[in-house]
């Protein structure tokens, strides 16, 4: 089988013909299998999120491993971790190979289980991660996502312990001791609003603590969802002060929506806005963004994180936090970094492809569109503009935050080592 | 009410140029008060009963304080002494057309000390027209207590009556259309005296 | 009347949909319904029959998540004395956990024939979710629209409290509060009434002032259009003429909000002696229940100084005007 990619623009820069043959990029487009017309549209290495929930097992209401593939595709991912927040937890073995096969079967888009860095998320005893990262799923990431591993001393025995497993420990930064309860970004919006409080330390005494313990051990430190500019000034000072033993990485993600929405998306109290952590003033925002460009946050992953409409249909303080992101995520980065000119596409590269596979430790994703590489692309077209509508999404749930939103560009073609995932828009159903 | 501007120069004046017909000058109004104060003295007289004026917000109860004032300057006059109570009671409560038009505000109430139980109530308005205003009030009256007789004095009825109520007092009949309307000024809500029709 | 009606807004007609909060109710609003609060009182002073016939056939559902016997009296009174069909609801907070939605309770109480929903729920913005449910849906068996009355929403406002509050203070000071000083004292943090008030108040035109320690003062307060100190004597030094003293409910004892309730009482409460300090015109004010000697000492609440018999009696009319004016009326487009 060969692919012949006519006039494509790789990352926005002089249009050109890709040719795919056996699951790689190769030179002769001579005699292809098929062609594809891809005037007017950028190709980008296929993306890599490295927070994803697809909800299953436990929470097939919102999204199973095979929708959360479809938006996956659909949003020009090609491999995405899914985090351990199931039911029962991705903390043996047996539930992260469940996953992992799931995925496989699937087959839309590599799902990576993320194993639980404790039993049940409890915080108090450490998961199988051995076991785990010799299962066939081959766990090299641990999480407990959703919660902080809050405790010092667990958190420095899980990295010291992953380092042995070659392994990422990615910390969701949150001292929950300075968190109970809390609804909504501590400042004046939430004050006004009769909700409680999300310090801007509650996250960054933990990125603090856990960069000078991931130092000390030597291991490798992924931060989640990094929200704040006092995060943002955490990791520099980390990363130029720290005196670290070998081996130590330290590594960060932001969220499209930390990217552009703000904390006055509370006002009205419509618990779609409502996500962990919460959504900043917009100082924050622009902080996140101008250390997405420098590089001193290292990627964009999604926190995707869908959940049924009683979840969400109800009052504040009782829904659970988190939103829809996969779809709508590259839409969002070109919003708020390439209109703005903070990223050009080699930079959207970057961000959303291979650092995300440098971090995980990814050999085929992330890769250069170079001959001899795999081929995993994504093709988009950034003139389009599209309007969100949650029901529209592949996700089960519809909790998109964007709803009745316009976006700029839409994900045309994704490709996954060669073969189709998606196609003009809609997901390519695998040949039997 | 907007203020009107004042008309032509006598009773049944001309029409101006905005269509305004006057209906009652100044003095014909201050006259017509005068008079109704003679009536309420003479009609009330026999009963014994003491009389309080209650007027309808805003301008019958700007008339009720001029006619108490006229029938107890009367009264020192002729040295019989009489005094009137005076007060207010908004009926808006008791209106049966509330909820065809957005939420009215509420005026004063103000019922004088001694009550109205056993005395003769003379509800003061500026305008009878249905009738409606006058019913409202006439319920809201007999929450307040039990008068012994209730009689009505309005400046001007212009008819239109969607219930059996007439007036006992009446300063002027004017047939009108319904489309027309009567605006009646006071000094003390408009700066000036008079009764236009336009 | 002078003239036949012709559609416009009566003045004073305050528009309201719903009262969900202070914070958004404009000056001549605000007015408006104070003032239809002490015609209220006038209309009903000194008569044998409290009763009016102006809410006749209407429905006012009371639905309550938390206890608050006074608050629901005086809504089922202010309802009662305008003849309107008042049902009281309580779901205790275990009835939530049982399942049933709030979206499936506002949606069966607006089914079922309410016109009004009175609610008072421990999450902040729930009757913001109510009455955004009950406008998106249309409900065949009413006019269309059913009215949302906030009565006390988490830590967020109780905007019928802080008309009281400035009802009674109208009555003490005269009906202008502009320039007024009203200190707000106690746990700012966690209380509705707080906010409701400090809204409200600016917007009529008062100064206030926070007098909490740092502990219960929310983190961005100082966006709101008040003064902030930490200091009550200090503060009671400069002559308010108004001192509204504030609940501390007994879980924030235990918080680690401050170090104990006698050090809260010592530093923060309303003693006689700091009464003794207020100017003579100055008026108490106090939402109840109170916890006296630390709150407030019982000598400084049973005096001609405290209003807060009177705030009782005021949000009876307060809320008669706001049931007045969300229901009396054609339904609001």
């Amino acid at each position: 089988m060969k692919t012949l990619i006519r006039n494509v623009r790789p990352y926005g820069e002089d249009a050109t013909d890709l040719v795919v043959e056996d699951g790689l990029l190769v030179r002769d487009g001579t005699d292809p299998d098929e062609t594809v017309d891809a005037d007017g549209l950028v190709a980008l290495p296929g993306l890599v999120d490295l927070h994803t929930h697809l909800r299953e097992p436990g929470g097939e209401e919102a999204e199973t491993v095979a929708t959360g593939s479809a938006a996956a595709a659909l949003g020009g991912y090609t491999a995405v971790f899914a985090m351990p927040n199931t039911n029962p937890t991705q903390d043996s073995p047996v539930v992260v190979e469940h996953v992992w096969r799931r995925g496989r079967e699937v087959g839309l888009v590599d799902v990576h289980p993320v194993g639980a860095v404790t039993v049940g998320l409890g915080g108090e005893k450490l998961a199988e991660m051995g076991m785990m990262a010799a299962s066939p799923a081959a766990v090299r990431m641990f999480s407990d996502d959703g919660r902080c591993v809050n405790d010092p001393l667990i958190m420095r025995r899980a990295l010291e312990y992953a380092r042995s497993l070659d392994a990422l420990v990615a910390q969701h930064a949150e001292d929950h001791r300075l968190t109970v309860g809390a609804q909504a970004h501590e400042g004046p919006v939430a004050a006004r609003l009769g909700l409680t409080g999300w310090p801007a330390t509650a996250e960054e005494s933990i990125v603090a603590r856990d960069a000078m313990l991931a130092a000390a051990a030597g291991a490798r430190l992924h931060v989640c969802h990094l929200s704040t500019a006092g995060s943002v000034g955490v990791l520099r000072w980390a990363r130029e002060t720290l005196d670290a033993r070998p081996g130590f990485a330290l590594s960060a993600e932001v969220t499209p929506h930390h990217l552009l929405l703000t904390d006055t998306a509370a006002e009205g109290y419509d618990p779609v806005h409502k996500v962990n952590p919460p959504l900043r003033p917009e100082a924050d925002t622009l902080a996140l963004r101008r250390a997405l460009a420098d590089g001193e946050i290292d990627c964009v992953a999604t926190d995707h994180a869908p959940h049924a409409v009683e979840a969400k249909d109800c009052e504040w303080s009782v829904a659970r936090p988190g939103m829809l992101g996969l779809q709508t995520a590259l839409p969002v980065v070109a919003l708020t970094m390439v209109r703005t000119g903070l990223l050009d596409w080699r930079g959207v590269a970057r961000v959303t492809s291979e650092a995300p596979a440098r971090i995980a430790g990814l050999p085929d994703q992330g890769r250069p569109l170079a001959v001899g590489e795999p081929a995993n692309l994504t093709l988009v077209d950034p003139e389009a503009t599209w309007t969100v509508r949650g029901a529209e999404l592949a996700s089960i749930a519809e909790n998109t935050p964007y709803e009745g939103t316009d976006l700029p560009l839409s994900v045309v073609h994704t490709m996954l080592r060669g073969r189709w995932t998606v196609r003009d828009g809609k997901v390519a159903p695998r040949e039997q | 009410m907007p203020t009107r501007r004042r008309g032509g120069s006598g009773p049944g004046g001309t029409t101006n140029a905005e269509g305004e017909r006057e209906l009652l000058s100044s003095a014909d109004l201050a006259r017509t008060v005068a008079r109704i104060a003679h009536e309420i003295l003479e009609k009330t007289a026999d009963s014994g009963a003491p009389v309080v004026l209650l007027g309808l917000p805003t301008r019958g109860i700007h008339l009720a304080q001029r006619l108490a004032e006229r029938i107890e300057a009367i009264a020192a006059a002729d040295g019989s002494g009489t005094t009137v109570a005076v007060g207010a009671l908004d009926p808006t409560l008791y209106r049966d057309d509330l909820r065809l038009q957005p939420t009215r505000a509420l005026e004063e109430t103000e019922i004088p000390a001694g009550g109205i139980d056993d005395v003769t109530v003379v509800l003061v308005d500026d305008v009878l027209m249905s009738g409606r205003t006058v019913r409202a009030a006439l319920d809201a009256l007999r929450d307040h207590g039990r008068p012994r007789a209730v009689q009505l004095a309005v400046l001007v009825d212009r008819g239109h009556r969607e219930l059996p109520i007439r007036a006992d007092y009446v300063g002027k009949n004017v047939p009108t259309n319904r489309g027309e309307d009567v605006a009646v000024s006071l000094r003390e809500s408009d700066g000036h005296d008079g009764v236009t029709l336009r | 009347m002078t003239a036949p009606d012709d559609g416009t807004p009566a003045p004073g007609a305050v528009g309201l949909r719903h009262l969900l909060s202070t914070e958004h109710l404009r000056r001549d609003q605000a007015d408006a319904l104070l003032a239809t609060a002490e015609n209220m009182e006038q209309a009903l002073t000194g008569r044998a029959v409290r009763k009016l016939p102006t809410l006749r056939g209407r429905t006012i559902v009371t639905l309550f998540y938390e206890n608050s016997t006074r608050t629901r009296v005086s809504f089922e009174v202010a309802g009662k004395w305008m003849s309107a069909d008042t049902i009281n609801v309580s779901a205790s907070g275990s009835s939530v956990g049982k399942g049933e939605s709030l979206r499936d309770t506002a949606a069966t109480l607006a089914a079922a024939g309410a016109d009004a929903v009175v609610v008072r729920h421990p999450a902040s913005g729930a009757p913001h979710r109510i009455a955004g449910w009950l406008d998106g849906v249309g409900h065949s068996h009413t006019d269309g629209h059913v009215a949302v009355v906030n009565a006390g929403d988490g830590t967020h406002e109780h905007p019928t409290q802080a008309l009281l509050d400035a009802a009674t203070l109208r009555k003490r000071l005269g009906p202008d509060l502009a320039g007024r000083r009203v200190a707000i004292v106690g746990d700012v943090l966690h209380s509705r009434v707080a906010r409701s008030n400090a809204h409200l108040l600016a917007t009529l035109g008062a100064e206030v002032t926070l007098v909490s320690p740092p502990t219960l003062l929310p983190i961005g307060v100082d966006a709101w259009p008040v003064a902030v100190t930490h200091d009550l004597d200090t503060h009671l030094a400069t002559g308010p003429d108004a001192v509204m003293m504030l609940r501390v409910q007994a879980e924030r004892m235990h918080g680690g909000f401050f170090p104990s309730a006698r050090e809260y009482a010592v530093r923060f409460g309303l003693s006689q002696r700091r009464a003794d300090t207020l100017p003579d015109h100055a008026v108490v004010l106090h939402p109840g229940p109170a916890v006296r000697g630390m709150e407030i000492a019982s000598a400084v609440a049973d005096s001609d100084r405290a209003a807060i018999a009177e705030q009782v009696t005021a949000g009876v009319h307060v809320r008669m005007a706001v049931l007045y004016h969300l229901l009396a009326g054609e339904d609001v487009a």
